[in-house]
């Protein structure tokens, strides 16, 4: 067979890889190198002029930047938690197993967007639910969603109630692939259950449970619905995550070359931010 | 043959007084929408529309999500589908995504959609995007009796580029139930010391509001609170801080500018004048309902047309939605001008003007056009004239979550509002509002400039951080004029002062 023909077979992959990644990616830089906006539509040339914009005068950029840190790092370490207890609980043998598993899933199988329209209906301070129940237990109204604090609070129970499902889903599918010797053999050696979890459990669980975790701080540093729809980003700047800003910068403001110059950088950042994280937790994981 | 002559004027008198109301019978049983007046004959009306033939063609229309003008976009699209055989798809978009989702194929060199829903201060952005209105449109009967100040809006450099479908300000709204109390009134004097009235400043606007915020005033049971304003940022905030500022910042005495120096440039968003109305727009925050920090424009238009609150500000829709049947506080409610300030920012002398200061914002509105690459242009400017026809604009107007308002000079007639059910004396205080409006001579037009939504977009964000106490009034508005300065230096100052001249030319009354 002539060598050459077997590239013929390769073309398709790569002209779809080279459609749906490598291109988007340096139309990005390209544009990032351009001025267009709503009063400049042309890809002109600008040079590193909105690099300089974003390194030397846009402190808003960063503080979204740090505030989407502090929301995805909280809400992944809680769903984490959360989703391996109740991995954990189904793992075992009690009544009902099956009709929790397929309730524990139900919130990530709803639509986001609309799941978040209904919190913030409950949310709502003065006609929501949540305010009138706890007015009835004689808690005075909290400001869910105008408090600056507060409102980061309530994105985080938006997040950790819709993407809770996902980790128990992953940790559940990791707990039952286990081997059965090791607990039989910590159970032999009269292991108790906080033992076994920690020696046994949780180091068997480690790389799919880094895997998990990986996976999910991939997606809430994406985090845009949630915000979009609860908070617009509000109380002023006090929820605006990175995405958001970078789509306020180019969709709304129609500043289309500094979104992209906003939208690369951030990929360069998360793309190391995630490599150092998760060579970090499988140091501190997986012991050898 | 008298008897002859006067038989045959009889006759065509009858003719003429019936059959507009042949028409009404005719069309309204049909459309329910019209059954108030019944078609309207015209150019536009359910009779010449059905005589179109648009079968087998399709009308796309990007327009502002459900129900303020996007409900009015959709109902009109449905009628005009059954009247011309058209099919018509509505796509409804955000408030704060329309800028984009049309200059995002403008800019392409395409045109996904006919026709475009935005604001009427996108005209220097969009018109280079945009078809004319043709000639045969603005010469309508129904263009006739669009006000000077809303053709004007819809126009640049005397070219329409907008179709007129809605006319809009700002003014105040109150619960003239509770202001005009003498109870309360007493209550107020004792409690205060001072009247309580229709308010003539910001300060008393804001002492009042205090006053009758958290607790029920009005017996319903439940608390109301002072004022309900669109506070959220990217939600139409900008627009509630310029009413604000306008009193305190637009100095008759100073032409040349209210949002920049024209000579120079600089802004002047951070000047004593709007740092004030900044400091008394965040203690507003202590006396809107829990939750108001976050009020968009539905928000407002709900909590002070459901009743919640004594005062708003804003567009008409919030008062319209007040007097509607089915409102709980329907002919409960005055209208008045924005309040003023008893002080005003003079930025020649860099000192206070003592005395009372007034200015109505002629805030931008709805704006609809078709796009210039449109297949479709003659449908498209068919169906813009369909909506803004003289039955669907009489009904359009009576629903205060339809967004469509005043913009005509037959609107501006008592009778247009008591015969949908408005009390005389209201109806009277809400078109005396208009007027005094339309006379005043220390107007503020919007910025209509390259680059509009990235200064708004740059002023609502300052502001929500002073709101929500991330920044003080002065630190925020420096970080806006900063960013100002910023856009200014992109965009170019030249192109943004040639643009701006012709706002501040219609501010300083030389249109």
């Amino acid at each position: 067979m002539n060598f050459k023909h077997k590239f013929v077979f390769l073309f398709p992959g790569l002209f779809v890889l080279i459609g749906i990644l490598i291109f988007p990616i340096i139309f990005t830089i390209r544009l990032s190198l351009s001025g267009w906006n709503s009063y400049t539509p042309e890809m002109n040339f600008i040079g590193i002029t909105n690099y300089i914009r974003l390194f030397t005068d846009d402190p808003r950029f960063w503080e979204s930047f740090f505030r989407l840190s502090f929301l995805s790092v909280t809400t992944v370490v809680l769903q984490y938690v959360i989703g391996f207890a109740l991995a954990m609980m189904v793992w075992r043998e009690i009544k009902f197993k099956r009709f929790f598993r397929v309730i524990f899933l139900v919130p990530m199988m709803t639509t986001p967007v609309i799941m978040t329209v209904i919190w913030r209906t409950f949310f709502h301070e003065s006609l929501g639910p949540v305010n009138d129940l706890l007015g009835g237990l004689g808690v005075k109204p909290i400001l869910w969603l105008s408090d600056p604090v507060i409102a980061k609070f309530t994105v985080i129970i938006v997040e950790v109630w819709q993407w809770t499902p996902f980790m128990f889903l992953l940790l559940l599918a990791g707990l039952l692939s286990l081997p059965k010797e090791p607990f039989l053999a910590a159970a032999i050696d009269g292991a108790s259950p906080f033992r076994k979890f920690v020696y046994v459990t949780f180091p068997l669980m480690a790389p799919i449970s880094i895997g998990a975790i990986i996976i999910r701080l991939i997606e809430a540093s994406k985090i845009m619905d949630t915000v979009f729809v609860l908070t617009s980003g509000g109380p002023g700047t006090a929820t605006e995550t990175s995405s958001f800003y970078i789509y306020i910068k180019g969709l709304r403001e129609f500043q289309m070359g500094y979104a992209a110059t906003l939208s690369f950088t951030y990929l360069v950042i998360m793309i190391i931010s995630l490599t150092i994280i998760a060579k970090v937790l499988t140091k501190l994981m997986i012991k050898e | 043959m008298k008897t002859i002559k006067t038989c045959v004027t009889a006759l065509i008198s009858a003719l003429l007084v019936f059959s507009p109301v042949a028409y009404a019978d005719k069309w309204s049983d049909q459309f329910p929408h019209i059954k108030a007046t019944g078609d309207i004959p015209g150019d536009c009306s359910y009779e010449s529309m059905s005589k179109k033939n648009y079968k087998g063609k399709t009308l796309k229309i990007n327009t502002h999500a459900v129900p303020v003008m996007g409900e009015p976009t959709a109902l009109h699209a449905e009628q005009f589908a059954k009247l011309t055989g058209a099919k018509v798809d509505v796509t409804h978009t955000p408030a704060g995504d329309l800028y984009a989702k049309a200059m995002v194929p403008f800019q392409a060199g395409q045109a996904p959609y006919d026709i475009v829903f935005g604001f009427s201060n996108f005209i220097n952005d969009w018109r280079r995007y945009l078809e004319p209105v043709p000639k045969k449109y603005v010469e309508m009967k129904q263009m006739k009796d669009v006000t000077p100040s809303h053709i004007g809006v819809a126009s640049w450099d005397g070219v329409m580029y907008q179709f007129p479908v809605d006319g809009d300000r700002h003014y105040l709204k109150y619960r003239k139930d509770v202001i005009d109390n003498p109870e309360y009134q007493k209550q107020y004097k004792d409690a205060t010391g001072k009247e309580l009235r229709v308010p003539q400043t910001w300060k008393e606007y804001g002492e009042m509001a205090a006053y009758f915020n958290n607790w029920d005033w009005d017996g319903d049971g439940e608390k109301e609170y002072g004022s309900a304003e669109v506070m959220k940022k990217d939600d139409l905030m900008y627009a509630a801080f310029y009413s604000r500022s306008a009193a305190y910042s637009k100095n008759p005495k100073t032409p040349g500018g209210f949002f920049f120096d024209l000579e120079t440039m600089k802004p002047l968003i951070n000047n004593p004048g709007f740092v004030e109305a900044l400091t008394d727009w965040v203690e507003a925050t202590k006396y809107v309902p829990p939750g108001g920090i976050n009020f968009g424009l539905g928000d407002e238009i709900g909590s002070f047309g459901g009743g919640q609150t004594l005062f708003s500000f804003s567009w008409d829709d919030a008062f319209v939605a007040a007097m509607q049947p089915d409102s709980p506080i329907n002919n409960k409610v005055g209208a008045a001008q924005l309040p003023g300030a008893m002080k005003v920012w003079n930025r020649k002398t860099n000192t206070w003007d003592e005395g009372f200061n007034q200015a109505p914002f002629f805030v931008w509105g709805w704006a609809v056009g078709v796009a210039k690459k449109s297949k479709e242009k003659e449908m498209a400017f068919d169906y813009l004239c369909f909506f803004a026809n003289e039955a669907n604009h009489q009904a359009d107007i009576g629903i205060g979550r339809f967004g469509v308002n005043p913009f005509r000079n037959d609107d501006f007639k008592v009778d247009v509002w008591t015969q949908i059910g408005w009390d005389k004396d209201i109806a009277q205080s809400y078109v005396d509002t208009l007027a005094q409006m339309e006379q005043s001579k220390n107007r503020v037009f919007p910025l209509r400039v390259p680059g509009t939504f990235e200064f708004n977009a740059a002023l609502a964000t300052a502001a929500a951080k002073a709101l929500a106490g991330q920044l003080s009034p002065q630190a925020a508005l420096d970080e806006a004029a900063k960013q100002w300065e910023d856009i200014l230096n992109r965009v170019g100052k030249d192109n943004v002062r040639k643009a701006y001249a012709v706002g501040v030319a219609m501010e300083d009354n030389k249109q």
